[in-house]
C-alpha cells in the first residue's frame, strides 16, 4: 500500500508548481490555470489526510472546494473576457494602466 | 413566535439573502433607463432590519446553528453590527453615484450592484460567526467573489476591469494558501472545527505541521486584510475600482478577515502564541512602515488612501500581539473606528469625483474648500481622524492599540507605531493643505468649471453624516463601543473558551486600562 506521506509530498509539489507558474507565466489564462492547480493540490491533501484519520469530513471539504472553484472560474473567466474587450490582450505585462 | 434556534441565529443572513435575490429578480424585469434607486432603498432597509435583529440577538446569549459550526455570540454580533453599518453607509453614498451610470448612456444595472453588496455582506457575516473552518472558507469566498465583481463594475472602463482582474488573481492565490493551511490543520489535528483544533493542540506537543498550517492561514488572511508583504494588489485595486466600492472593500471585508484571524489565533491556536505572536509582530511592523512610506510618494488620492489603509492594517495587527488580555477588545475598537473614518473619507471621494472620477489627484483637490466647503470640512475631519487627532475615533483606536501593546511588553512595536503615526501626518496634511489652498493656476480653475458645484444628494448626505457622527462619537464617548468590544473580547478570550486554557494566567474580567478610561 502506498503510504500517506507520498500523497502529501505529491500535493506539496503540485502546490509549489502552481505558485511558480503563477509567478512566472504572463498569460492571464495560464495564471488562472495555475491557481486551479494549487486548489487541486489542496484537494489531494484533504483526501490523503481524510484517509489517514479515517474521517469523512476531509472528503466533504473537497466537494466544497470544487464547488467554490467552479464559481470562481465563472466569475474569473467573465472578468478575463471584459479585460480582453477593453484591452485586446491577455498579457499581464501589458495590463499596467496603474503602475506608479 | 417560536422559531427554532438555528433560524434565529441565522435570521440576519436570511434577510439579506432574500432581499438580495429579490433585488436581482426585480432588476431583471425593470426597463433599462428606469431609476434603480428604489432597489437601493430596499437594500438599505434590509440591512437596517438585519442590524435590528443583531441588536435583539445580543439579549439571547450565545446561539448556535448547523450543529455548532455557526456560533452567534457577542463577538460575532459586534462585527455583524459593524458590517451592517458599513454596508448602509456605502449604499447611501452610492445611490446617486450609480444613477450617473444611467445618465451617461450606459445601460444602468445598478440593481446588480445592490444585490452584490448584500451577498458580500452575507459572506462577511458568515465569516465572523463561524467556528468551523469550512464555513469560514465559504463565507470568505462569498464575500470575495462579490467584491471581485464590484471592483470592475463600471463597464467599459479599462482601469476598472484591470482592478478587477488583479484583485481576482491575487485574491484566489491567497485563498489557495488559506485552504492549504486548513488542509494542514486538518492533517495535524484531524478536525476543521476551531474548538477541536484548540483541544487537540492543547493536549499534545506543538508540531511543525500545525505551525505551518497556521502560517499558511495567516498568509491567506494577510492578503485579504492587505498587510505588507502581501499588500501589492491594494493600491492598484483601490485606484481602479469605483470609489463607493473601495469604501466598502477597504473596511467590511477587512473587518471580517480580522475577526477570522482573531478567532483562529486567539481561540484556535492559543497554545502556539509565542510563535504566531512573532509572525504578527513582523507583519505589523512591516505594514505600518511600508504603508506610510508608500503613501508619502502618491499623487492620486485613492492610491494614497490605499497605502494609508495598509498602514492601518498594521496598527490593527499591533493589537494582536497583546495576547491574551487587551488585544481583542483593542482590535475590535480599532476596527470600528477605522471603518467609520475610512467609509467617510471614501464617501467624500465619491462625492468629489462623481461617476467619471475626473478629479483624482491631490492637485485636483486644490481649492475644494472654496468650491464645496461642507465636503472639504468633512474630508478634513476624516483625515484628522486618520492621523489620530484627539476627539476623533482614530485617536482612541490608536491609543487603545498602543496601550495594549505596551501592557504586553511590546515596547519596540509601540515605538515603531508611534514613529509611523508621525510619518503619516505628512501625507494626510499634504492633502489637507491642498484642500484649503486657493486655486491659483488656470488648470485648477478649469477643473472647477468642469465639475459644477452641485449639492450633496440627500442619501449621500445621510451617509456622510452617519460616518462623521460615528467618528465623532467614538472620539468623545468611546465608552459604549468599548463596552461592546470588551464583551466581544471576553467571549473569545481563551480563558472562557470551551475548556481550553491557554498557557496564560487567568486574565481579569476588565483590564485596568479599559476600566480606567470608561
Amino acid at each position: 500500500m502506498v503510504p500517506t506521506s507520498y500523497y502529501l509530498i505529491l500535493a506539496a509539489m503540485l502546490f509549489s508548481i502552481g505558485i511558480a507558474a503563477f509567478l512566472i507565466k504572463r498569460n492571464v489564462i495560464t495564471i488562472f490555470i495555475s491557481i486551479e492547480l494549487m486548489l487541486n493540490a489542496v484537494n489531494l491533501t484533504f483526501v490523503a489526510f481524510a484517509h489517514m484519520w479515517h474521517q469523512v469530513s476531509g472528503q466533504i471539504f473537497v466537494f466544497f472546494v470544487m464547488v467554490v472553484a467552479a464559481a470562481e472560474a465563472a466569475v474569473g473567466l467573465a472578468i478575463i473576457i471584459s479585460i480582453f474587450r477593453t484591452r485586446q490582450t491577455l498579457n499581464v505585462d501589458e495590463i499596467d494602466l496603474m503602475k506608479l | 413566535m417560536a422559531l427554532p434556534t438555528p433560524v434565529i441565529a441565522l435570521l440576519p443572513e436570511y434577510v439579506l439573502t432574500v432581499a438580495g435575490v429579490l433585488i436581482m429578480l426585480i432588476e431583471a424585469v425593470l426597463k433599462p433607463g428606469t431609476s434603480r434607486k428604489p432597489l437601493g432603498w430596499l437594500a438599505i432597509a434590509a440591512t437596517v432590519i438585519t442590524g435590528c435583529i443583531g441588536w435583539f440577538q445580543i439579549r439571547l446569549g450565545t446561539l448556535s446553528a448547523f450543529s455548532g459550526s455557526i456560533q452567534v455570540d457577542r463577538f460575532s454580533i459586534f462585527f455583524h453590527l459593524l458590517i451592517g453599518a458599513v454596508v448602509v453607509a456605502t449604499l447611501l453614498a452610492s445611490l446617486d453615484y450609480f444613477e450617473g451610470d444611467a445618465a451617461s448612456g450606459v445601460a444602468g444595472n445598478a440593481g446588480e450592484y445592490y444585490a452584490l453588496v448584500l451577498f458580500g455582506a452575507v459572506g462577511m457575516m458568515f465569516m465572523t460567526c463561524s467556528t468551523e473552518l469550512l464555513m469560514v472558507f465559504i463565507g470568505l469566498e462569498i464575500s470575495s467573489i462579490s467584491t471581485y465583481i464590484m471592483a470592475g463594475f463600471r463597464k467599459g472602463q479599462a482601469s476598472g476591469s484591470e482592478a478587477s482582474i488583479k484583485y481576482f488573481l491575487l485574491g484566489s492565490f491567497a485563498t489557495a494558501f488559506f485552504l492549504y493551511g486548513i488542509a494542514l490543520a486538518f492533517g495535524a489535528t484531524g478536525s476543521t472545527s476551531i474548538a477541536a483544533i484548540a483541544a487537540a493542540l492543547g493536549s499534545s506537543a506543538p508540531s511543525h505541521m500545525a505551525f505551518l498550517a497556521l502560517a499558511m492561514m495567516i498568509v491567506g488572511l494577510g492578503f485579504k486584510v492587505s498587510a505588507a508583504p502581501f499588500h501589492v494588489w491594494t493600491p492598484d485595486v483601490y485606484q481602479g475600482a469605483p470609489a463607493p466600492v473601495v469604501g466598502l472593500m477597504s473596511t467590511a471585508p477587512k473587518a471580517a478577515a480580522f475577526a477570522v484571524l482573531l478567532r483562529i489565533t486567539f481561540s484556535g491556536f492559543p497554545s502556539m502564541e509565542h510563535r504566531w505572536g512573532m509572525l504578527l509582530w513582523l507583519l505589523a511592523a512591516l505594514s505600518m512602515t511600508i504603508g506610510n512610506l508608500g503613501a508619502l510618494m502618491q499623487t492620486d488620492v485613492k492610491r494614497m488612501l490605499a497605502y494609508s489603509s495598509i498602514a492601518h492594517a498594521g496598527y490593527l495587527l499591533v493589537a494582536f500581539t497583546a495576547f491574551p488580555r487587551d488585544g481583542i477588545a483593542a482590535a475590535c475598537f480599532y476596527t470600528a473606528a477605522y471603518a467609520a473614518m475610512n467609509v467617510g473619507a471614501f464617501a467624500v471621494v465619491t462625492q468629489v469625483g462623481g461617476y467619471g472620477e475626473k478629479l483624482r489627484t491631490i492637485e485636483d483637490y486644490q481649492g475644494l474648500a472654496t468650491r464645496r466647503p461642507v465636503l472639504a470640512a468633512l474630508l478634513a475631519f476624516f483625515l484628522l481622524s486618520l492621523i489620530g487627532i484627539p476627539f476623533t475615533g482614530g485617536f482612541f483606536g490608536k491609543f487603545y492599540v498602543f496601550a495594549a501593546a505596551l501592557e504586553a511588553d511590546h515596547v519596540w512595536l509601540a515605538v515603531i507605531g508611534l514613529i509611523n503615526s508621525g510619518v503619516a501626518c505628512f501625507y494626510y496634511l499634504k492633502l489637507l493643505a491642498s484642500i484649503y489652498a486657493k486655486p491659483e493656476d488656470e488648470a485648477a480653475q478649469d477643473a472647477s468649471s468642469v465639475v459644477p458645484a452641485e449639492r450633496i444628494g440627500v442619501p449621500a448626505g445621510i451617509g456622510l453624516t452617519l460616518a462623521a457622527a460615528a467618528t465623532l462619537m467614538l472620539g468623545i464617548f468611546p465608552g459604549r463601543v468599548l463596552h461592546l468590544a470588551n464583551n466581544a473580547g471576553k467571549t473569545l478570550s481563551p480563558d472562557s473558551a470551551q475548556g481550553i486554557a491557554g498557557a496564560s494566567p487567568a486574565a481579569p474580567q476588565v483590564s485596568p486600562i479599559f476600566s480606567l478610561k470608561r
